[in-house]
C-alpha cells in the first residue's frame, strides 16, 4: 500500500500538526485552486507511504449532508485512524505532550502491548505503541 | 505518568532532545546538552542512544541536515543553507548531507526546485487519478 487517507477538518491545522508536532515530512503539497489541495505526509522512515490528509468539503465525494456529518463525527473522535510505534513510548509520549499532542490515553502496559493513544488536531485517535526490542 | 519509574529521567533526556532542536544552528557541544539535561557526558551520551537511536551528536548532524533540505527545497543557496543550520564548512556540510541524503546538497536542491516547478505546473502529475477524478478535479 503506498497511500492512505485520514479525514481533517482543515489541512493547514493538520499540516502544523502532522509535520510540526508529529514530525512527519512532506511529500506533495499540490493545488489544483482555491479549495483543492492534495497534501499528503510521511512517516520520517517510510518515505513510500502518503498519508493524505482529506479535507472534508462539499463535492464530488461528500454531498452537502454527508460533508456536514463526516465532520462532526471526525470532530467527535469517531475515528482511529491507525497504529504508530516508536523507539521509545515513554519519551516520545513527554515529548509530543511538551509539543502540546493531547493523549487519550497515557502509556500503559496492556495484555497485547505497551500503548498510548493520542489524537489529532481534528480528533482522529491513533494508537502509539512502542517497537519491540 | 508520575508514577512511572525514572520518569525524571525520561523527562531530562527529552528536554535536552528538545534544546538541540530548538538550538541546531548555534554552535552548542555536548557539555552544554549535557549541563541542560543535568547529566555528566558519558551517562548522557549512553542514556540519549539508548532512547533515540542515536547519540546526542548524531542526532545534532541529523537535525542541522535535516532543517538544511528544507532550506535547499526552497531555493536557498547552498553556502546559506550551511552556515544559517550551524555549520562552518560548505565540504563538510556537503560530505555529510550526501552521506545521509544520497544526493550533493546542489543536486538536491536543482532536483527539488524542478519538482516544485513541475507541481506548479502540472499538479495532476502528483495526484493519483482516483482520487481526482472522486474530487472532481478531471
Amino acid at each position: 500500500m503506498n497511500h492512505v487517507s485520514i479525514f481533517v477538518l482543515d489541512q493547514d491545522s493538520a499540516y502544523d500538526f502532522y509535520v510540526n508536532k508529529l514530525g512527519f515530512k512532506v511529500h506533495t503539497d499540490a493545488s489544483m485552486g482555491p479549495g483543492m489541495r492534495w497534501l499528503t505526509v510521511c512517516p520520517p522512515e517510510q518515505p513510500e507511504l502518503e498519508i493524505s490528509l482529506m479535507a472534508i468539503a462539499e463535492g464530488m465525494m461528500f454531498k452537502k449532508d454527508a460533508a456536514q456529518q463526516m465532520r462532526s463525527l471526525v470532530s467527535q473522535g469517531t475515528f482511529g485512524f491507525g497504529v504508530f510505534e516508536c523507539n521509545d513510548l515513554v519519551a516520545t509520549y513527554e515529548e509530543l505532550k511538551a509539543k502540546g499532542v493531547e493523549f487519550k490515553k497515557e502509556p500503559t502496559k496492556e495484555f497485547y502491548g505497551f500503548e498510548a493513544l493520542f489524537k489529532d488536531d481534528s480528533g482522529n485517535w491513533f494508537s502509539l505503541g512502542e517497537k519491540q526490542k | 505518568m508520575a508514577s512511572f519509574p525514572k520518569i525524571y529521567l525520561y523527562r531530562r533526556i527529552v528536554h535536552a532532545k528538545l534544546f538541540i532542536d530548538d538550538h541546531y544552528c548555534q554552535p552548542i557541544n555536548l557539555d552544554d546538552i549535557a549541563d541542560e539535561a543535568f547529566f555528566s557526558k558519558f551517562h548522557f551520551i549512553r542514556l540519549f542512544k539508548t532512547t533515540y537511536g542515536k547519540t546526542p551528536h548524531q542526532y545534532l548532524i541529523a537535525v542541522r541536515i535535516e532543517q538544511a533540505r528544507l532550506l535547499l527545497q526552497k531555493g536557498a543557496p547552498v553556502t546559506v543553507a550551511c552556515y544559517s543550520v550551524g555549520f562552518d564548512s560548505v565540504t563538510s556540510f556537503s560530505a555529510l548531507f550526501k552521506k545521509i541524503v544520497s544526493l550533493s546538497p546542489s543536486a538536491y536542491r536543482q532536483g527539488e526546485l524542478k519538482r516544485a516547478a513541475e507541481m506548479l505546473e502540472v499538479p495532476l502529475k502528483f495526484i493519483p487519478n482516483c482520487f481526482a477524478q472522486e474530487n472532481g478535479w478531471v
